[in-house]
């Protein structure tokens, strides 16, 4: 088990054709994801790399039996792309797609609200069950299968956490990256409690940054519901108040969102939190031994 | 992206939101001219991409056009500094000089993004021109919070009850809910991520009007507004920024003298709190985006280089699917091209990195390796101890 996905996941890919969406997928597919299709309107009917490419995602599931979507649909038409995915009944999508503007995201996310349909991202690294399957832009060979459940807002560093992780020992039962972007899917919550139910996972480590208040939710959700061990990081102890540090989310304003008063919060709740970005996979290590 | 308050006057003016009459000038004698069309009694306001500009004398009441040239001299002659500017503060380069009116109350109304609901919100408060945050903070029950369903739009029976809910009456009351609504609709027409009146007030002879006004617009929605890029005054931005936007990196200047390139805004940022850590003080933090290729890294080392504060350079890259090599050949390539005598400690994780490692030291470069995260950010710090 692991979750969100496993072996038996079929993959399509929402812009295939692109030179991006190509170079990830036959990355995916070398660790062993299986693409079954790819969707890009307009190029439907040829095949790319041996995969079949259609119009739309309907067809594709149709013919293909797909229940995963890769999307990397460029900005002015992915939050068209995620919704389109959503109505063709498929159970979870990850947009890697980066600078969706905000306006499309609210309304997407507000349709996405009693569809069954999962939505990972925007702006984010993907989903990785190691060993089984990869969908998104994370090197794989950095990650180890194991028992840890990775849930993360930022990109490059869930890379040195999971790698850290992995140093350690300590191998991996599904990574999510959730996206920086102000407007997301699933949230850290939303992934915690699938890693609860999740028997594989026996512990958690979480990397949030400064800004918002996803992290003091998520810790008090912890509190309250977890029943695993949990281990965190947040990124920016350091960072000067009131700049946007490069992504749309990590922002500090009115003395909200900033990383002290997150670490409190989160060791308040039981969360082991590491001091240091050098020291992530030791304090999960240390987590699993109390 | 930041505009000017005049600039976001005239939007909100184009939306129909009564805004003071007003004039924007480039020099003193501009604003004379300007005051004296005012009727002599006027406001003259600093235009900066900053708020709290009149606690730092950015904003004052002038009586009579003389008054209004002598400020304007020394406004334009200085750098303003604000709570909020940073102690470098901001040059003026535009003053909006505005008909002054006379207030009978003042109110706070805004409408922004909110993560937490995944959706926009209206604040509104009764306790205007003041901080909003202390407000929020002290008296937390002065704010109306409205979240708005993308799905039915702002409409005007909450608008109204925002309206009554800051105490306004008949007309007034009414002219509130048309002036709610149109904010709601310059937000998303124009793809904010904030717009603010700060304050709305009603003035003595019961006229709604925006006093003071902010917006931000969303960066990503760029492709549908052509005419952004334009409204950016250069004059406010740092011209490493400027440079580094050009190549889609992410720039922004600190305090210390080891200049920092990093793929990613979170592994940037732990590379700022490790550096720390160490006892290192990063002079400027470079983002070259998660896939860095080898063209931006070049010109981000660059960028980088041309920060006279830079005494050292930490490279902390996650390649990830991205080859060590072909980043240690951009950095090779941009140090060579500026001649680059500064230390240099580069940490790389992703694929070929023992190439990428070998063609670092063969390259004659005052470099060094550093094994991961903790042992890079050390060596740094030793080499400029």
């Amino acid at each position: 088990m692991s979750i969100l996905l496993n072996k038996d996941s079929k993959v399509l890919v929402q812009g295939i054709t692109g030179r991006s969406g190509l170079f990830h997928t036959q990355q995916c597919r070398d660790y062993g994801a299986r693409i079954v299709a790819g969707v890009t309107p307009g190029k439907g009917g040829v095949h790319i790399e041996g995969i079949p490419v259609f119009n739309t995602v309907e067809e594709a599931v149709h013919y293909t039996g797909a229940n995963v979507s890769m999307i990397f649909v460029p900005p002015p038409a992915a939050a068209d792309a995620i919704l389109e995915a959503a109505d063709a009944g498929l159970e979870l999508a990850v947009c890697i797609t980066e600078g969706i503007p905000v306006r499309d995201m609210v309304l997407a996310r507000r349709i996405l609200d009693g569809k069954k349909m999962r939505l990972v991202g925007p702006n984010c690294p993907g989903v990785i069950t190691p060993g089984a399957c990869k969908v998104g832009i994370m090197p794989g060979y950095i990650h180890m299968p194991g028992k840890i459940g990775v849930v993360s807002r930022s990109g490059t560093l869930t890379y040195e956490a999971v790698k850290q992780l992995t140093e350690v020992g300590l191998g991996q039962s599904t990574c999510v990256g959730i996206g920086g972007d102000p407007i997301i899917g699933m949230k850290f919550i939303d992934v915690l409690a699938l890693f609860n139910e999740d028997p594989k996972t026996e512990a958690v480590f979480m990397i949030g940054e400064i800004g918002g208040g996803a992290e003091e939710e998520a810790a008090r959700w912890i509190r309250d519901n977890m029943k695993k061990p949990v281990a965190a990081f947040i990124a920016g102890v350091t960072a000067p108040p009131g700049r946007r540090m490069g992504h749309a989310g990590a922002i500090i304003t009115g003395g909200k969102g900033r990383a002290e008063d997150k670490i409190r919060v989160l060791t308040e709740c039981g969360v082991h939190v590491a001091p240091s970005p050098t020291r992530m996979g030791a304090t999960m290590l240390a987590a699993l031994q109390k | 992206m930041n505009i000017h308050e005049y600039q976001a006057k005239e939007i909100l003016s184009a939306f129909g939101i009564p805004v003071p009459r007003g004039r924007v000038a480039l020099t003193s004698d501009q604003v004379e001219r300007a005051a004296k069309e005012m009727g002599g009694r006027c406001v003259v306001k600093a235009q900066i991409y900053a708020g709290g500009r009149g606690k730092g004398g950015g904003v004052k009441l002038v009586h009579h056009p003389e008054q209004a040239q002598e400020l304007a001299k020394e406004l334009f002659g200085r750098k303003l500094v604000t709570p909020q500017t940073g102690p470098e503060g901001l040059r003026v380069r535009r003053i909006l000089v505005e008909e002054a009116v006379e207030i009978a109350r003042e109110f706070y109304l805004s409408i922004t993004l909110d993560r937490e609901s995944s959706r926009y919100c209206l604040i509104a408060s009764a306790e205007g021109g003041v901080e909003i945050e202390e407000v929020a903070q002290k008296s937390p029950e002065k704010i109306h919070v409205l979240s708005i369903d993308p799905f039915t739009g702002l409409r005007p029976y909450q608008a109204r009850k925002i309206a009554l809910a800051l105490g306004l009456k008949g007309s007034v009351c009414e002219d509130c809910v048309e002036l709610i609504l149109n904010l709601y609709r310059a937000c998303l027409e124009k793809d904010c991520f904030l717009v603010e009146i700060n304050p709305l007030v009603v003035t003595k002879t019961g006229w709604l009007m925006a006093m003071d006004a902010k917006i931000n617009f969303d960066d990503n929605a760029m492709f549908r507004h052509r005419e952004y890029p334009d409204m950016l005054d250069y004059s406010q931005l740092d011209t490493l920024e400027i440079n580094a936007g050009k190549y889609d990196l992410s720039y922004i200047k600190l305090q210390g003298n080891i200049g920092c390139m990093v793929n990613g805004a979170g592994l940037a940022m732990a590379t700022l709190d490790v550096l720390h850590e160490f006892g290192g003080e990063p002079a400027n933090f470079l983002d070259v985006g998660g896939g860095a290729t080898r063209e931006k890294v070049a010109e981000a080392f660059k960028i980088i280089l041309q920060d006279g504060d830079v005494k050292g350079v930490f490279v902390n890259i996650f390649g990830g699917i991205m080859r060590c090599d072909v980043i240690a050949q951009g950095i090779i390539e941009a140090a060579g091209e500026v001649h680059c005598t500064l230390p240099i400690v580069v940490r790389m994780d992703g694929s070929k990195v023992e190439e990428g490692k070998q063609l670092l030291l063969e390259s004659g470069l005052n470099v060094q390796i550093g094994e991961n995260l903790g042992d890079g950010a050390e060596r740094i710090v030793k080499m400029l101890g």
